[in-house]
């Protein structure tokens, strides 16, 4: 990192440089007033819902925009204990460091975990699955809306970011869901100065993502700076993988290779968790944050390109699934 | 006041085939903030329409829906990166309803980009993009005479355009105007000036347009009162005998600090600032935008909604307020009715006392006499609210300035208002 700082640092500015020679070298203080605006934006959000809904809970799922939603959630409520509890929503996919993780980061915080998980939905026939195989990410839209009924939640907090993909660009920051859970993109409230609308009518529920504004890199500097420890899977480690459509795909007992593949052990480390079966690693030699983040500058492929299998099929894939009430 | 502002935030508006998602896609494209995948996803959308190349106004290509039902989502936000600085695009289409999507995507801008082809010169829109900006107050106005290739690169077109727009300007009373001829379509002057090495502006001499948003400076607050708005009171107490409640908030503007003397209103006790908190430990004192736990010295009823000032230039507290108010909702206005208005950290019950004026959206000339006020009008005002607000004119402080106006039957936001400073009303203040 230092070598690449100082490598840059007397150049004369290039308007044309590209952002990620700039996010290298980019001063302290500056990076500091940044991440202290979207910070304190991000406080200011989660405060307003507290104080306007009237039962909001935090999915937290062991991802890294969830676990800064968790040092979001300190700075706003500290010394007091959370004014929410958090939700998980478990396809039972997991991988197994993912929720050893959640589980350590909940008992730290002494805050309370709420877990529903799909393979209850399928139990207990809310859920159908075409193939015992199929990914079980789209089908937590249906254990999701479930569990709001069940807690008759009105309010829940995401982690997700307007960078991540082209229907979250158009969300609001406080994005309304009708009785269904859906989301009308066309009829979305005005959202104007920092006043955010969180009146709602019996059944209905918002969605609320206070970092729409960070974007990947803001993400891991700020993991950096806060010094907030992730699960080790973001960093580079050895697994068993196969090539599939250009993405890397890991193995295990959910994935196994398919005939005629050839597995091979690679270095890689995630830049998303999610359910096993679409989540791919990235190639990586990244073995702590400081790399990760030069890895992330210089990346040239979007965090949903590079590791979602499911988000591939269409174009379209994630507005579909938003519309019908997906995070 | 910030000591720098390290991102910028800009919004873009013009008329349809103005060039507008031709700008953006250069501007993402020039300073590399488009990553490989999305390129290729553009090109393969590029040669489906039977077309060479890239076509960068794809880049921000919308949604299935969109697509689909001829639609177009109101604001759409974009982030790029430069050496200098970070930028986030509010990216607001310019079919129908655009005074309703420019306010929305606008309210938070530094910098407002109005565009125009310079072959058609200024058009009615152009001037509603330039009301809306001067309505909202945005520090900066940037217009962009766009394919000025069309024109032959002219100096003689340019000119003419630029003091037309001035005039506009001037009527509108924008406080900071910037005209810059560019071709984003050929990229003439949106990143550099010349395009492999020819410079077709040879006649002009200021910034690129990049150049511009990375060097603007920014001044979001000028008001520099304390204006501390409490978001929640805490449940559990603070101090060494746990008897002080603390109120989070975030700073609108000016400065808080320890043993200093403030003024809770609307009740209008006094008392001194015990501590501020934050986990980060506590701090002497806070200034704008920061998030964070303030204790008092003396037990004072105060609750979500309250306002904590400096006992030196004081808001207004009044239960009516004369405003300009854009309408947003699909109903008009109506006078009989009761709303809820969001201000600060406080929603009430109010009914609009009477339309005062209606503005020409194109001339800002007001009318009277006018009954409501319907989707994209803009007009002045006169509300009565069921509980005192804390105010100041909105071109003194956006944020104790602005407020929404929510439908309470649908809970739908129908209309964005700025506060106007008229202190003579017959008797609403208290
Ligand atoms: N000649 C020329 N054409 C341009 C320029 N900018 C945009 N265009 C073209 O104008 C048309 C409309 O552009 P588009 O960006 O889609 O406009 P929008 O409706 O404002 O988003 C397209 O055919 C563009 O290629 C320019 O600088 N010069």
């Amino acid at each position: 990192m230092n070598a690449i700082l100082n490598a840059f640092s007397d150049e004369r500015l290039n308007p044309t440089e590209s952002s990620a020679r700039f996010a290298m070298r980019e001063r302290r203080p500056n990076l500091r007033a940044h991440l202290r605006n979207l910070e304190a934006e991000a406080i200011h959000i989660m405060r307003e819902v507290v104080a306007e809904a009237r039962n909001p809970a935090l999915l937290f799922s062991g991802g890294k925009d969830s676990i800064v939603m968790l040092r979001i959630a300190e700075k706003a409520f500290r010394p007091d204990k959370f004014p929410f509890p958090l939700l998980h929503i478990d396809t039972e996919h997991n991988f197994p460091e993912v929720i050893a993780f959640r589980d350590k980061r909940v008992a730290e915080l002494g805050e309370k975990l709420i877990a529903r998980s799909v393979g209850d939905s399928i139990a207990n026939g809310r859920v159908v699955l075409r193939r015992p195989d199929e990914s079980r990410n789209p089908h937590q839209t249906v254990t999701l809306l479930d569990a709001i009924k069940e807690f008759e939640f009105d309010a829940l907090f995401g982690g997700a970011r307007r960078d991540e993909e082209k229907a979250r660009a158009k969300e609001r920051i406080v994005s309304h869901r009708d009785e269904w859970g859906q989301w009308d993109p066309k009829n979305q409230r005005p959202e104007l100065w920092n006043l955010y609308n969180l009146r709602m009518h019996p059944g209905e529920h918002v969605r609320v993502f206070p970092l729409s504004n960070w974007t990947e890199l803001d993400i891991w500097q700020y993991i950096a700076e806060q010094e907030i420890e992730v699960p080790a899977i973001y960093f580079a480690h050895r697994r068993e993988i196969v090539e599939r459509k250009g993405l890397l795909v890991p193995i295990t007992s959910l994935t196994p290779a398919r005939e005629g593949e050839t597995i091979k052990t690679l270095s890689v480390r995630f830049r998303t968790v999610g359910d096993i079966t679409c989540t791919a690693p990235v190639a990586s030699n990244a073995t702590n944050v400081d790399e990760v983040i030069e890895e992330t500058v210089l990346a040239r492929l979007t965090e949903r390109g590079a590791t979602r299998l499911d988000d591939q099929t269409s174009d379209a894939s994630m507005e579909a699934r938003k519309k019908e009430g997906y995070f | 006041m910030k000591p720098y502002v390290d991102s910028l935030r800009f919004s873009t508006a013009g008329s349809v085939d103005d060039g507008k998602s031709t700008l953006i896609g250069r501007l993402l494209y020039d300073s590399k903030s488009i990553l490989e995948d999305t390129i290729a996803a553009v090109g393969r959308a590029t040669t489906k329409r039977g077309q060479d190349g890239l076509d960068l106004s794809l880049l921000t290509d919308g949604l299935t829906a969109e697509r689909e039902q001829g639609i177009t989502i109101d604001v759409a936000h974009r982030y790029f990166a430069t050496p200098r600085r970070r930028f986030v695009i509010a990216d607001t289409p310019g079919h129908e309803q655009f005074t309703r999507n420019m306010v929305t995507g606008a309210s938070t801008s530094d910098v407002a980009i109005v565009l125009v082809d310079a072959s058609k010169g200024i058009l009615p829109q152009t001037r509603r993009h330039a009301a809306v900006s001067a309505l909202l107050d945005i520090p900066h106005v940037l217009l962009a005479v766009n394919k000025m290739d069309l024109v032959g690169y002219s100096e003689s077109t340019f000119k003419a355009i630029k003091s037309d727009f001035k005039g506009i300007a001037a009527e509108l009373r924008i406080r900071t105007l910037t005209v810059i001829p560019i071709s984003a379509l050929k990229g003439d002057n949106v990143v550099s000036k010349a395009v492999d090495g020819v410079d077709n502006l040879s006649w002009y001499n200021g910034p690129t347009l990049l150049e511009f948003l990375e060097t603007v400076s920014v001044d979001r607050v000028r008001k520099t009162n304390l204006r501390f708005p409490v978001q929640l009171v805490s449940r559990v107490k603070f101090g060494p005998t746990q008897e002080h409640r603390g109120y989070l908030g975030h700073v609108e503007s000016g400065r808080i600090k320890v043993g200093e003397r403030v003024v809770v209103l609307p009740s209008r006790e006094t008392a001194r600032v015990l501590e501020i908190i934050t986990v980060d430990g506590s701090r002497k004192t806070a200034g704008v935008g920061d998030a964070i736990t303030v204790t008092l010295d003396r037990q004072i009823d105060l609750s979500r909604g309250d306002v904590i000032v400096e006992a030196t230039g004081m808001p207004q507290i009044t239960d009516r307020i004369r405003a300009n108010v854009c309408w947003l909702g699909n109903a008009p206005l109506e006078v009989s009715r009761r709303y809820l208005i969001k201000h600060l950290t406080r929603a009430v019950r109010a009914t609009i006392e009477r339309v005062e004026t209606h503005y020409d959206i194109e001339t800002l000339k007001a009318t009277r006499g006018a009954e409501t006020l319907r989707t994209n009008d803009i007009g002045e005002l006169v509300i009565r609210t069921s509980q005192p607000l804390i105010v100041d004119p909105y071109w003194a402080n956006h944020a104790t300035g602005s407020f929404i106006i929510i439908d309470e039957a649908t809970n739908a936001t129908v209309a964005a208002g700025t506060v106007l400073s008229e202190p003579e009303l017959d008797g609403g203040y208290v």
